[in-house]
């Protein structure tokens, strides 16, 4: 099979993975205390040509991890309390591997951050609203994304041995930055002052428990002896604090499979619910999501008896599939043509029945819920081009409608002769979040606060004209221009450069005020990106290569 | 406290009393480590007379003294050798740059944990040793073991002088460690594995004189080659005194190894422990362990640290000015064997990253002469039995070869196989606890335990019967 990957002669990376399979991860759970202990195999990286020395990881380190968070969540609700740990000795984990990062294409590298990132807001997302808690239990040095990876966590702890520490020694060490995070959760989650911050950043070798406390680094920890007791005591409390063992009965994540041919330079990924169809010459594709075909739950026991195969669920995971694969799998398709096939009212009722009952507690629906708004998130990150097609027989309506609104732009066709809307839900007010809290309607009406309390009014249909009146789409060219235009707007967009575009889409797609996520996916990465391509980082003699290698690195001393 | 009496208190040639900076770190450490020294030192002997030898100066003539003195009253001294003033950087990145007199910033954190490592393996030692005076063979061992002990508690004090005078207040904070970890603790241990093993008979004391000391030996001898001066006359003067711990070890194993052949001659079965010996198969399995464990301490066969080391001119080769006449190590590769999937593997690994392995070479050749001079000791007594050294991949817990199993001529062996011949190789429960059995002190002048030869010859010229201590 041909294949766009950065690894060109090495089979496509797949996020389908298990508990059962896992490498580098064991996931214990005791009734509400989960353990999800951190134990690399050094032999098993994703691509060969680097060992996964001292608990270092790669994606497929992470991709397990991201697998384990989504089904705590999904198949062990009633855990309150997920301990994080290290199951090598005296190293908790020593961050991405230097030899895999040094080794990476470029874009393999931004893609594998972005995705560990979401990972980690993952964990937070599960602290915040699934009363899932996560602490960081560090019984040895946690360097780099090893300490990132505890910041993300609730609550770090810390051995104290006099030999373990945290530290994100990217600076001093490697020419780089912590990618996953570190930086900004130091100042922004942990609030560790800026100059402390700095001297942290600075410092290769870290700060033990004595400093690390002091200095806000880390929230607590105990000599090896009193170790065990210390986190045994901590997730008690937590789960008496969260209400105890609720008992709450989780459902199965059976696999998402996808089937995939390929006819000269179309190649077509098909899940049940969702279709990608890949123009490779052309360097654009369609990704094509079906609303449902049968009602919607009505209780809770219909929706946990459905489990993995409720529409808003499954919809949502083929989607998050078939994100992921473009991203990974597929580089130089730079344009994604969102459609929708189905009808409003289908949406529209499984997002109510949904809505209800999360209303009536649950757990199931809320999990759905937060679920969709992740991965509309992750739409949202995709340094991708995005045009909405909006056109008879779809169905952009309640949650659906967020994708459209996702998309850099969306199109919508002002046919006389066949019936064409969007409709409004109950979901625009609050439900889907974007990463920088508002909603994806806040964003788009920024300017328009008086529209937008209108629209919020409103619910059910809209016509084109009222559409595109409102704000809610782009254009919405008549029946006689809208080939035209359509097919212009894709070749020229295909036409530009791929950098700038998704420069310029990351600048547009956020109005409104910070947070910590938002200067995470966009001012750190966007640092981060830079300085990846710099010669002071990637050069002959730059300090990723010469990382364990006998020569010193060579810097510009230029600062721009 | 009270201001010290600089001068006489504390022998130095830094200038002491005149130094702010290092009076006010001493000031504050200093009743510590007397402290350290009361709680970890040698136990229930600290008020007897014991004879010492005392680093005085730095010459090379008459650099100590010797007297009896009470441990707690052991002048702990601070000596550099002395100062060349043309000295460069003699090797690494920064060849021929004038040696620094101040710590670079940019090493200032890699020499701080050189330092802090091999500064925690001093007062470790004490630590594992602080009850053998009382079983010890002969006085003549006692007062070895009490002046082994005070050295390596000079030798912090030269690294803590290091880490007071270049080091700030982290070097301060890093002092303060030094006496907080304990060896073999479950909460607190020290930095490096073989210094938490217990070193509990006297058997283990002398293979860990011979086998850990020279390691130290080779770890002073490298750093002593440092392009950071105060570090490289620190190590060059612990080194006069490390030469005494080998030579306890050295000798104290050939003397076991001697008096173990001669009761296997007079046994009629040729068995030692009928005679109330060591037989040699346990001294045997002694080495085995400790030589292995001793060749952790050289760190991973394949080092970015030991290649920064090298690389930044802190860290140099066994003889680096000496034996070298290449001094950047650049372009220049050595095979090291792996073993990778059940093969071993010859990869060819920069020089600079292959500098622990270098140096373990040196060390390997250097234990081999010892166990020549051992195997010949007990031919002399009329046995015929060669001691050896197992080989470099036997029982390692650190580097290429952990993880694996091999037997003591580096074959590859399955774990069960090893479990299997374990009690052949190493020390077992019943070896340790027999030792203990046959090991009492023996506290009368001249006399010496029926498990051990007494030495050639005494301390600074004395008989081996002199009062080396006066219990």
């Amino acid at each position: 099979m041909a294949h766009d990957s950065a690894h060109l002669d090495l089979p496509p990376v797949t996020f389908d993975t298990s508990p059962e399979r896992y490498h580098h991860w064991k996931l214990a759970v005791d009734g509400a205390v989960a353990t999800l202990t951190m134990q690399v195999d050094r032999d098993a990286p994703l691509r060969p040509g680097y060992d996964l020395k001292m608990n270092s990881y790669d994606l497929g380190v992470d991709i397990e991890l991201a697998d384990a968070v989504r089904r705590l969540r999904f198949e062990h609700p009633q855990v309150r309390c997920i301990v994080v740990t290290g199951g090598v000795p005296k190293m908790f984990c020593a961050g991405a591997n230097i030899k895999m990062l040094a080794g990476s294409a470029h874009g393999f590298k931004v893609n594998f951050c972005k995705f560990t990132n979401e990972t980690r807001c993952e964990i937070e997302d599960a602290t915040t609203h699934s009363s899932q808690r996560y602490i960081a239990a560090l019984n040895g040095t946690a360097a780099g994304g090893g300490y990132e990876l505890a910041e993300a966590c609730a609550e770090i702890y810390l051995i104290d041995d006099g030999f373990s520490a945290v530290s994100l020694p990217e600076v001093p060490l490697l020419g780089v930055l912590p990618g996953t995070g570190g930086l900004t959760r130091l100042v922004d989650k942990r609030k560790v002052r800026r100059d402390v911050a700095d001297l942290f950043c600075t410092k290769a070798e870290g700060f033990r428990l004595r400093d690390a406390l002091k200095m806000r680094l880390v929230d607590g920890g105990w000599p090896k002896s009193k170790w065990d007791q210390g986190i045994a005591e901590r997730s008690q409390k937590i789960v008496a604090d969260a209400g105890g063992n609720q008992g709450e009965q989780g459902i199965a994540l059976t696999p998402v499979a996808r089937t995939q041919v390929r006819d000269g330079e179309i190649e077509t990924l098909t899940w049940p619910n969702v279709t990608l169809r890949i123009l490779h010459d052309k360097r654009w594709c369609e990704l094509t999501l079906r609303g449902p075909s049968e009602a919607a739950p009505a209780s809770a026991a219909g929706l946990q008896a459905q489990g993995a195969t409720a529409w808003s669920l499954q919809a949502f995971r083929e989607l998050d599939a078939a994100l992921l694969d473009l991203r990974f799998n597929y580089p130089k398709i730079g344009l994604i043509l969102l459609r929708t096939v189905g009808t409003a009212e289908g949406v529209l009722g499984h997002d109510a029945a949904i809505a209800q009952l999360r209303a009536d507690g649950s757990w199931l629906a809320r999990e759905i819920q937060l679920f969709q708004s992740r991965v509309l998130r992750r739409l949202d990150n995709m340094s991708r081009s995005m045009f909405a097609l909006i056109e008879p027989g779809s169905c952009f309506a309640g949650t659906l409608l967020e994708i459209a609104w996702s998309a850099d732009r969306a199109y919508m066709l002002d046919d006389p002769d066949a019936a064409n809307s969007i409709a409004l839900g109950q979901v625009h007010a609050g439900t889907h979040a974007a990463h920088n809290g508002m909603t994806r309607l806040q964003i788009r009406l920024y300017g328009d606060p008086d529209g937008l309390a209108k629209i919020l009014a409103m619910h059910g249909a809209v016509d084109a004209p009222t559409a595109e009146q409102l704000g809610l789409v782009t254009r919405a060219p008549d029946d006689i221009d809208w080939e035209d235009e359509v097919r212009l707007a894709i070749e020229e967009r295909v036409s530009f450069s791929p950098d700038a575009l998704t420069g310029m889409e990351q600048n547009l797609r956020f109005a409104g005020p910070e947070n910590c996520d938002t200067k995470l996916f966009g001012r750190l990465t966007a640092w981060q990106n830079w300085i990846f391509q710099r010669p002071n980082a990637v050069g002959e003699r730059g300090a990723l290569p010469m990382y364990g290698h006998p020569q010193a690195p060579v810097f510009d001393w230029n600062r721009t | 406290m009270a201001s010290i009496d600089y001068q006489s208190k504390i022998p130095n040639n830094v200038n002491l009393s005149d130094d702010r900076r290092l009076q006010r770190a001493l000031e504050h450490w200093q009743p510590r480590y007397l402290q350290w020294w009361q709680e970890m030192g040698p136990d229930g002997i600290q008020e007897k007379d014991v004879y010492l030898r005392t680093a005085v100066s730095a010459d090379k003539d008459g650099w100590a003294h010797f007297d009896y003195v009470k441990m707690p009253d052991y002048r702990w001294g601070i000596f550099l050798s002395e100062r060349d003033p043309e000295r460069k950087v003699n090797f690494g990145d920064h060849i021929g740059q004038p040696a620094w007199q101040e710590v670079p910033g940019e090493f200032r954190n890699t020499l701080r944990r050189i330092i802090v490592t091999q500064g925690d393996t001093e007062p470790a030692s004490v630590e594992q040793q602080r009850q053998l005076w009382k079983t010890a063979p002969s006085l003549y061992d006692m007062r070895n073991v009490c002046q082994v002990n005070v050295e390596e508690g000079r030798h912090l004090w030269a690294m803590v002088y290091l880490l007071h005078s270049y080091f700030g207040a982290e070097g301060r904070d890093e002092a303060e460690e030094l006496l907080a970890r304990r060896s073999g603790d479950a909460d607190k241990p020290r930095i490096l594995d073989a210094f938490n093993q217990p070193c509990d008979d006297w058997l283990s004391f002398y293979c860990f004189t011979m086998f850990a000391d020279r390691d130290g030996k080779f770890q002073l001898h490298s750093l002593s080659e440092s392009g950071f001066d105060p570090l490289s006359r620190t190590c060059k003067f612990m080194l006069t005194e490390e030469a005494h711990h080998m030579f306890v070890g050295d000798t104290g194993l050939e003397r076991v190894l001697r008096r173990s052949a001669q009761l296997t001659l007079l046994d009629p079965s040729g068995d030692a422990r009928a005679q109330g010996g060591i037989d040699l198969a346990t001294v045997q399995k002694f080495i085995n362990f400790w030589f292995s464990y001793c060749l952790d301490l050289f760190g991973s066969e394949i080092s970015s640290n030991a290649a920064d080391f090298f690389a930044a001119g802190l860290k140099g080769r066994f003889m680096e000015e000496k034996n070298y006449t290449e001094h950047t190590a650049l372009g220049q590769e050595k095979l090291v064997t792996l073993f990778k999937d059940g093969k071993f593997v010859d990869e060819s690994v920069a020089l600079r990253n292959a500098m622990n392995e270098v140096l373990r070479d040196d060390y390997i050749d250097d234990c081999a002469n010892a166990v020549r001079r051992w195997s010949k000791a007990v031919k002399d007594e009329g046995l015929d039995f060669e001691v050896t050294l197992p080989s470099r991949r036997f029982h390692r817990h650190q580097g290429v070869y952990n993880g694996s199993f091999f037997d003591l001529q580096g074959n590859p062996i399955s774990e069960a196989e090893f479990n299997a011949r374990k009690a052949d190789w190493l020390p077992s429960d019943a070896d340790k606890a027999y030792l203990r059995s046959i090991m009492h002190g023996v506290y009368e002048q001249g006399k010496v335990a029926n498990w051990i030869a007494p030495p050639r010859r005494g301390i600074n010229g004395q008989e081996f019967q002199y009062e080396y201590v006066k219990l």
